[in-house]
């Protein structure tokens, strides 16, 4: 009923190729963009903005990062802090290196550090699969952590051992440090996500995408049909680690200000991983979802109470928000295994039909 | 399914309300003054926080509950669970900081350092007590970062200064070897470039174990290479959990404990606690009263611990960190207090507590007065001087309590203040444009 | 720096053979209880393919209840009994509530739902216990703590820690017991069927159910054990919980189905790490061993990617 493609017919193959190629599908793509890009900067708050918004941003991206990886190729990772903490120091050492250069080229930059090692990284994938795998890329973690720490070239020698971000202009706006409204770098983290979101889709549905998921589907049978697993994996690697990079590099230049190696452990890991597979794997849109989730839930549940004028201490909220979001996280595998993606599929299908059962 | 169906309406419609509730700008009228308490009750370093967090709540509890606040002005506290987690930290900032919030102490480096290049912007300051970025001392480049009464740099020589007094003088480390444990982050890094000055200007080795954070709890190479390389001293810079269990290892080893030494944050009593009978000789640096034996700590006692008030195990009023925390909250209520005289207001704002921050006298005479004669080290802040390199005392545990051990040290200050000048300096050039300071002294 | 690397070492290992016995020593007390931990994961893993990353944070909650129970007037031995019993309500309910709505999903979803316990248990475990480090109850429970000091001729001498002797005992105590419950018992048998073949198990009427509460039961007793010999040696935290990610390095060098397997590995892992920080970590400035048995298991993957006792990887289309 609302949501009918019948009708509408495609008289050309660009049509029919079309990144949305369903009316319904532009309109609500069309109204979430304009959402974000108007009505979200018009009447947010700064906490929203902050503590909301940015977040949510960036570890969207970094989800679509970890899903290009392991929803998309396969490969299960839990590396993703340390490849995000890669983009973050490169990003750093850049913009130092370099004050007068563009500090968002310097962010975009960064990501082909990350790339390298997490190419470098990935070479065990092409012996190692599954659960072995997962678990050597812990040694990526724990490796590059270790670095974040043990090189001060990399934090340039502050005595803090700590990188503090710079302040940074860009068309006469303050786009980073203490100074930069939330505004701006939030209209900053916006575009890059949703550009690297846009390219990402095309990517996903061209021939690379296509050969990352028959590797994931059955590896020796891709092999067999000419798709080579060397480049397929390392390029699921290497792209999925520059998106991992940028999106660290964001996390440290538009909203954290400054990290130590411990922003980038493997709890951070652990948290991109939740949002990839309760978002669904091998989906963009879950990965938005998964972010939203795993991020917004606990803000919420920490500040509502107060704000509600519930009187609960800090500590127990604390503890309540992880029995909550470990609960809600069991509940939604068993309630939909293949994540937010696959419910928002079915209620496509029931606003399709309705009022009809089938 | 159909449950399911309702839930997730249920739950639309609650996140629905939630955001709308977030996006709404909070109210600012107000009759207090607002003090965030930035803590962690949780994660792996709560065993070090929770009582410092209690500490704080309950001094200012107690003056809301004796005294009726500070100048007639009730305090409204309220705390934000950190996990001393860099992100939930500035996620606690952002959300505190609309409601006119006096000041912050975020009790970890990391979310020390986001905050300092906000504090300016935002104009808020942010004490951080004997922790963060020592360089911020230097009240000229930093004017809005209060880290007194001491800063790691202060309390690494004060500990190579108490070593030369058990030797007998500090010619007399020459040849010795001074191991430090520390736990492998910028905070236990940070004494190191002092260390190492004193240890080429002495004459001592100075060998270095990192103890990775993940690693705290496994400790048992560190020690294994403190027991080959046998160092005359152990010095150690650790937090949370690293501190029990390296007193569990250096009573394994058999390291003789009157010549290992913590930083002021190596001192709780569950850490020293943790090496039973073994652990008799610790020592560590401290710069807070020993013990529940002052006016002050019997007023918290009667108005917010046995009044249900705090969150404290009675037993637990009167520990190092304990009073850790009320030193904390005596100095925010003595910046509360002047900025109160200053300005003439009762109810006051980031910028006015700043000043009163700056203005901070605390003499033995107020000591006294509030209570806590002996408490603490008369500390007196400067425009100039931001921390105050206050001396330090050494704590010895007894086997059940700790101890005073020693006099007021007064750290190496002609070594320790070019270094904090030169290391602000650095920060600002590193973090240019860093804005000069404009702010007016109000001493 | 090439002597630094290939002489100076064995140098040292010769010149103090007493520090090199106490390194070998401190090696094999921490690779027993990686394979202590490592232990927890495989029971699960081999009766129910579920990757079970809880089993770090099950160690630090029995470790928590064991403690708690004694701080509220219980006595030792009883607390460690009724803490065996919320191990196997523990174990009940993640079968009830966790694992019997998820079979036949993907490993990967299985994992995830192991990690949302763990958050689960995480905020339960200080919602009860609080967040502070706990004392463990060793002398309560007759544990011994002293330690008892061997002189090797006139070259110096060695620690042992009579908790480490202890553990060791205690660990060699339970695998054998769980090698004789595996190989003996009518339940043994059933669980080695299950994990061979779940249909057939299912077929001669093996209720899986049952099977899957009993292993985690028995990993539970396991995580009991692991949190009570680590609690000893440093105290119960939730900082615990990250030393029980060194069980995932010894899991890859032992198979995940293997019970010798992870205790191989285990010591592997345990002399590997003390050794290389001993003698080479000073090289780079130590404090190696945080990623050092990730890059052992690394390198050895690569030669042999299904563990020393794993199953031969066998691929069809």
């Amino acid at each position: 009923m609302f949501y009918r493609e019948a009708g509408q017919f495609k008289t050309s193959y660009k049509a029919d190729q079309a990144l949305f190629p369903i009316l319904q599908d532009r309109i609500g793509i069309a109204a979430i963009l304009l959402i974000a890009f108007v009505a979200i900067p018009l009447f947010a708050s700064d906490f929203f903005l902050t503590s909301i918004m940015i977040p949510f941003l960036v570890f969207a991206l970094a989800a679509i990062g970890l899903n290009v990886l392991t929803g998309y190729c396969g490969q299960l990772s839990l590396g993703t802090g340390a490849f995000m903490g890669v983009g973050a120091y490169a990003a750093y050492k850049l913009t130092t290196a370099f004050p007068d250069a563009n500090v968002i080229v310097m962010v975009l930059l960064s990501g082909v550090f990350s790339a390298a090692i997490g190419a470098v990284f990935g070479l065990p994938s092409l012996r190692i699969k599954g659960l072995y795998l997962a678990v050597t890329t812990l040694a990526a973690q724990f490796f590059l952590e270790w670095c974040f720490i043990r090189i001060p070239w990399l934090y340039n020698d502050n005595a803090s051992g700590a990188i503090e971000v710079p302040r940074r202009e860009m068309f006469g706006f303050i786009v980073t440090g203490a100074e930069a409204l939330p505004i701006t770098r939030y209209f900053v983290v916006l575009c890059i996500t949703a550009g690297i979101a846009y390219l990402m889709a095309n990517v996903l549905r061209g021939r690379i995408g296509r050969s990352w998921m028959m590797i994931r589907d059955m590896d020796i049978a891709a092999e067999l049909m000419g798709v080579r697993p060397l480049q397929t994996k390392l390029m699921a690697f290497a792209v999925s680690s520059y998106i991992c990079g940028v999106a660290g590099a964001m996390m440290v230049f538009f909203w954290l200000n400054a990290a130590e190696p411990s922003s980038y452990s493997i709890r951070l890991s652990f948290q991109i991983l939740f949002m990839v597979i309760l978002g669904g794997l091998g989906s963009l849109g879950g990965a938005f979802m998964g972010a939203a989730f795993i991020w917004i839930l606990p803000v919420l549940l920490k500040f509502v109470p107060g704000m509600l004028g519930m009187d609960i201490a800090a500590e127990t909220v604390e503890h309540a928000t992880f029995m909550i979001v470990g609960a809600l996280i069991i509940f939604f595998l068993i309630v939909e295994p293949h994540g937010f993606a696959r419910l928002w599929q079915i209620a496509k299908q029931k606003l399709r039909v309705w009022p009809f059962p089938y | 399914m159909k449950d399911f169906k309702q839930f997730a309406l249920g739950t639309a419609v609650a996140l629905g309300v939630g955001l709308t509730g977030l996006m709404a700008p909070t109210a600012q009228a107000q009759d207090s003054n607002y003090v965030p308490l930035l803590t962690y009750r949780t994660g792996p370093y709560a065993g070090s926080g929770i009582h410092i967090a209690n500490g704080m709540h309950d001094y200012l509890q107690m003056l809301n509950e004796r005294d009726g606040g500070i100048g007639g002005v009730k305090l409204e506290l309220e705390e934000c669970e950190t996990g001393y987690n860099a992100q939930k930290g500035v996620e606690c900032y952002e959300a505190t900081k609309g409601k006119g919030a006096l000041v912050y102490n975020p009790y970890s480096t990391g979310i020390t350092l986001q905050l300092i290049p906000k504090a300016s912007v935002d104009k808020i300051p942010v004490l951080s007590m004997g922790y963060g970025l020592s360089a911020a001392a230097d009240g000229n480049v930093f004017p809005w970062v209060f880290n007194g009464p001491d800063t790691y740099w202060d309390g690494a020589s004060v500990v190579i200064k108490y070593i030369g007094q058990q030797e007998g003088g500090l010619e007399n480390l020459k040849g010795k070897k001074i191991g430090y444990l520390f736990l492998d982050a910028g905070y236990g890094r940070e004494p190191i470039p002092l260390l190492e000055q004193l240890a080429e200007k002495y004459g001592f080795e100075l060998l270095k174990y990192p103890v990775p954070g993940a690693e705290m709890q496994n400790q048992s190479s560190q020690w294994l290479n403190v027991r080959r390389d046998r160092p005359d001293y152990m010095v150690m810079w650790g937090w949370g959990a690293m501190n029990p269990t390296a007193i569990k290892e250096a009573v394994k080893i058999r390291f003789p404990m009157d010549k290992f030494i913590g930083v002021w944050w190596a001192a709780g009593d569950d850490d020293a606690a943790a090496g039973g009978e073994g652990a008799k000789g610790y020592k560590a640096l401290n710069f807070s009263g020993v013990g529940p034996d002052f006016p002050a700590i019997d007023d918290i006692k009667t108005h917010v611990v046995e009044a249900g008030l705090s969150s404290a195990d009675p037993e637990t009023v009167g520990g190092t960190l304990y009073n850790r925390g009320v030193l904390n909250s005596v100095i925010i209520a003595e910046g509360i207090r002047t900025a109160q005289e200053l300005t003439g207001k009762t109810v006051i704002t980031g910028e006015d507590m700043r000043m009163g921050l700056e203005a901070l006298n605390l003499d033995e005479a107020r000591l006294k007065e509030l209570g806590l004669a002996g408490f603490a080290h008369p500390m007196k802040v400067t425009c100039e001087d931001h921390s105050g390199s206050n001396p330090v005392f050494i704590q010895q545990w007894n086997g059940t309590e700790w101890r005073q051990a020693s006099d007021w040290i007064e750290p190496m200050n002609d070594l320790v203040r070019p270094l904090l000048e030169a290391a602000a300096k650095e920060y600002a050039e590193k973090n240019a444009p860093w804005p000069a300071r404009t702010e007016a002294c109000p001493n | 720096m090439l002597y630094d690397i290939f002489i100076d070492p064995f140098v040292q290992m010769y010149d103090m053979p007493d520090f090199f016995l106490q390194v070998l020593w401190e090696g094999f007390v921490a690779g027993i209880l990686y394979a202590l931990i490592a232990l927890g994961f495989v029971l699960i893993f081999k009766a129910s393919g579920v990757f079970n990353f809880a089993q770090g944070i099950m160690v630090v909650f029995a470790g928590l209840t064991l403690v708690g129970l004694h701080e509220n007037g219980v006595p030792a031995y009883l607390a460690l009994i009724l803490t065996i019993g919320v191990m196997g309500v523990l174990a009940y309910g993640v079968e009830r509530v966790v694992m019997r709505p998820l079979v036949n999903q993907p490993e990967i979803i299985l994992l995830m739902a192991t990690i949302g316990l763990t958050y689960f248990l995480v905020g339960f475990g200080e919602f009860v216990f609080g967040g502070e480090p706990k004392q463990m109850i060793t002398q309560e429970l007759g544990l011994p703590t002293g330690s008892t000091a061997f002189e090797i001729g006139d070259r110096g001498l060695i620690i042992l820690q009579h908790i480490d002797i202890a553990a060791a005992v205690i660990a060699v105590i339970m695998v054998t017991a769980l090698g004789l419950f595996f190989n003996k018992t009518r339940i043994g048998r059933a669980l080695r069927a299950v994990a061979d073949d779940h249909q057939a198990a299912l077929s001669v009427g093996i209720s899986l159910n049952q099977i899957w509460a009993i292993v985690w039961f028995a990993a539970g007793l396991v995580a009991l054990a692991t949190g009570i010999m680590w609690g000893a040696r440093s105290d119960v935290s939730f900082a615990l919980e990250i030393v029980a990610f060194k069980a995932l390095p010894v899991l890859i060098l032992g198979g995940f189905t293997s019970i010798p397997g992870a205790i191989v590995g285990g010591l592997i892992i345990g002399f590997g790490e003390k050794i290389g920080e001993l003698y080479w970590g000073g090289l780079v400035g130590g404090g190696v061993e945080s990623w050092l048995a990730y890059i052992i298991a690394l390198v050895f993957l690569l030669f042999r990617p299904q563990g020393l006792f794993g199953e031969r990887i066998i691929e069809r289309i």
